[in-house]
């Protein structure tokens, strides 16, 4: 018998394996996350992070194993998965030609909100996010912060249990790559989940708990205070050099 | 001759109302390995395609290898190695073809030039046949290098090689561009991770579309001394949001596991510690540091 998952426990992975044909790409992770919690999710580049973090998000099926994200098993319902979390990363988040209220109606329409429910939403987010001169403004022509601080309300417009991040900062410049930080902080102190994966180690400092991949594996586990001290070592990026190159 | 490899005057190039670039003046000497550092957006692709010859300035002039970017394009062509940002290799050739490929577009044999890109090379000659779409992200990167190497190029312009790589494989990677400098190859190369300023000779700051600061990184950061300090906590959030309230704190951001700030003049570290413990931030520590590149390009951009 397994045992039962505590009531704050909002990602629960037990043994979780996905191959492609016989390369395994995650091999047998376990792990739980915590509500509220900002949880970092590194490994070099091939260690398995995003077919893990696929698996999550519900986009993809594990070979053996489980798991439960926002109480929903991903094997068997990840479509109600995907109305539970919130995704954003660099790469793709937001229709360039798109004015910042069509994007953000767009998105909160995919999660499955209504008018009425968006129309709500929608005023308080502008003025907390101080843009309510700029809904009629197109994306592309908003300053790089700007676009930064949509892409956060975006993904978080229907309040979702955890928010993933996939290298939410990538070649973001040094002022606006802390301010997103900063929202990080208050999604979280608001008790919203926050599951990111990052190259920026010095953002690996700013997680609660940190795990590090290696060949499908978590080779470490543990707040950035235990794992520097465990490996005496003054930073994570000094501490990641370590775990990752074995 | 000892011309600059590279001479940039009053260099704007626009594109419809977005200013890429806007009187840009730079130059790189013969064997520096010069970084350009700026976040995404910042001008870096566009400067390189100009100096590439791929683009035409709208002022100013560029010149390569002591040619102009327009004028001599033909000559530049054959004396640069470019690595554009987005891989540009044919996925359906194998690493072998692509190599050969470039080398005969230059007119020169793989044998004559593989001294230099043997350290690059060295792995991927373990696969000659695998096509070059089916590499890891790592070894397409090395392809390329390699590619952009075969005619042993006077001056290789690397346009953020390092984008979305780990920091392991990064740190091979200025490994190997170091190596580079013994056949005396200049090298311009950009990223967005401040952190790769302090393995260049000289770098240039960048953001948009204006150069911030040119000089070697310890000079760079030597300007800032006496001016910084760090305060950590274990509720880093908490020691934050106080820190931001204090008047005498012009300027405090996250760094890492700790904050950094300016004082104001006249403030000590020791009156800013008192001041946390008595806000009850009992194991606030307060004290003098030497900034970094990332701290000097956060106070350029609050300027």
């Amino acid at each position: 018998m397994t045992p039962p998952i505590p009531s704050d426990t909002v990602i629960s992975v037990q043994h979780l394996t996905k191959m492609f044909g016989a390369f395994t790409a995650v091999n047998n992770i376990s792990f739980n996350v915590q509500r509220g919690e900002i949880f970092g999710f590194l490994g070099a580049n091939g260690a398995g992070k995003t077919t893990a973090m696929r698996i999550l998000c519900g986009l993809s099926t594990p070979t053996s194993g489980s798991a439960i994200v926002a109480g929903i098993d991903v094997s068997t319902h990840a479509e109600d998965v995907k109305l539970r979390i919130g995704y954003m990363s660099q790469r793709f988040s937001l229709y360039e030609d798109l004015t910042v209220e069509q994007n953000l109606r767009l998105f909160a329409a995919i999660y499955g909100m209504t008018r009425s429910e968006i129309d709500a939403q929608a005023a308080t987010l502008y003025a907390r996010l101080d843009m309510t001169s700029l809904q009629r403004t197109p994306v592309r022509d908003l300053p790089a912060g700007w676009k930064q601080k949509l892409a956060f309300a975006v993904a978080t417009i229907h309040n979702p249990e955890i928010l993933f991040l996939d290298e939410p900062t990538g070649g973001v410049d040094p002022v606006t790559r802390r301010k997103f930080w900063e929202l990080i902080y208050e999604a979280s102190s608001h008790g919203m989940t926050i599951f990111v994966t990052t190259h920026y180690l010095d953002e690996a400092e700013y997680c609660h708990r940190v795990s590090i991949m290696v060949d499908g594996s978590i080779a470490a586990l543990d707040t950035p205070e235990a794992l520097k001290a465990k490996y005496q070592v003054a930073t994570m990026d000094e501490v990641f050099r370590k775990i990752a190159i074995q | 001759m000892t011309s600059s490899a590279i001479i940039i005057r009053n260099l704007s190039k626009q594109f419809g109302p977005v200013m890429a670039l806007s009187n840009v003046n730079l130059q790189v000497e013969q064997g520096e390995l010069f970084g350009l550092i700026g976040p995404d957006g910042a001008g870096k692709s566009t400067l390189y395609r100009l100096l590439t010859s791929l683009l035409r300035p709208d002022q100013g002039s560029a010149q390569v290898c002591g040619f102009d970017s327009v004028a001599g394009y033909r000559s530049i062509r054959q004396l640069v190695g470019y690595m554009p940002q987005r891989f540009s290799l044919y996925p359906d050739l194998s690493v072998m073809e692509n190599l050969q490929f470039f080398a005969s577009l230059f007119g020169v044999n793989i044998e004559e030039n593989f001294d230099v890109i043997k350290p690059v090379f060295a792995q991927l000659a373990q696969f000659p046949k695998r096509r070059a779409g089916a590499l890891s992200g790592g070894m397409k990167q090395k392809l390329a290098l390699s590619c952009a190497l075969i005619h042993r190029p006077q001056l290789l312009l690397l346009d953020e090689p390092t984008t979305g790589v780990d920091a392991v494989s990064r740190s091979e990677f200025w490994q190997i561009l170091r190596s580079l400098k013994q056949w005396g190859i200049t090298i311009l190369v950009s990223t967005s991770y401040m952190d790769e300023a302090q393995l260049c000779d000289r770098i240039a700051l960048i953001n948009n579309g204006s150069i911030l600061a040119v000089d070697t990184p310890d000079r760079l950061t030597e300007a800032m001394r006496g001016s910084l300090y760090a305060a950590s906590s274990r509720n880093m959030f908490a020691l934050l949001e106080t820190l931001r309230s204090y008047p005498q704190l012009p300027f405090c951001y996250t760094f890492g596991a700790s904050i950094h700030m300016t004082f104001s003049p006249g403030v000590t570290p020791e009156q800013i510690e008192q001041r946390l413990h008595a806000d009850g931030i009992t194991d606030a520590h307060v004290y003098p540091i030497d900034g970094n590149i990332e701290d000097l390009f956060i106070k350029l951009m609050q300027q």
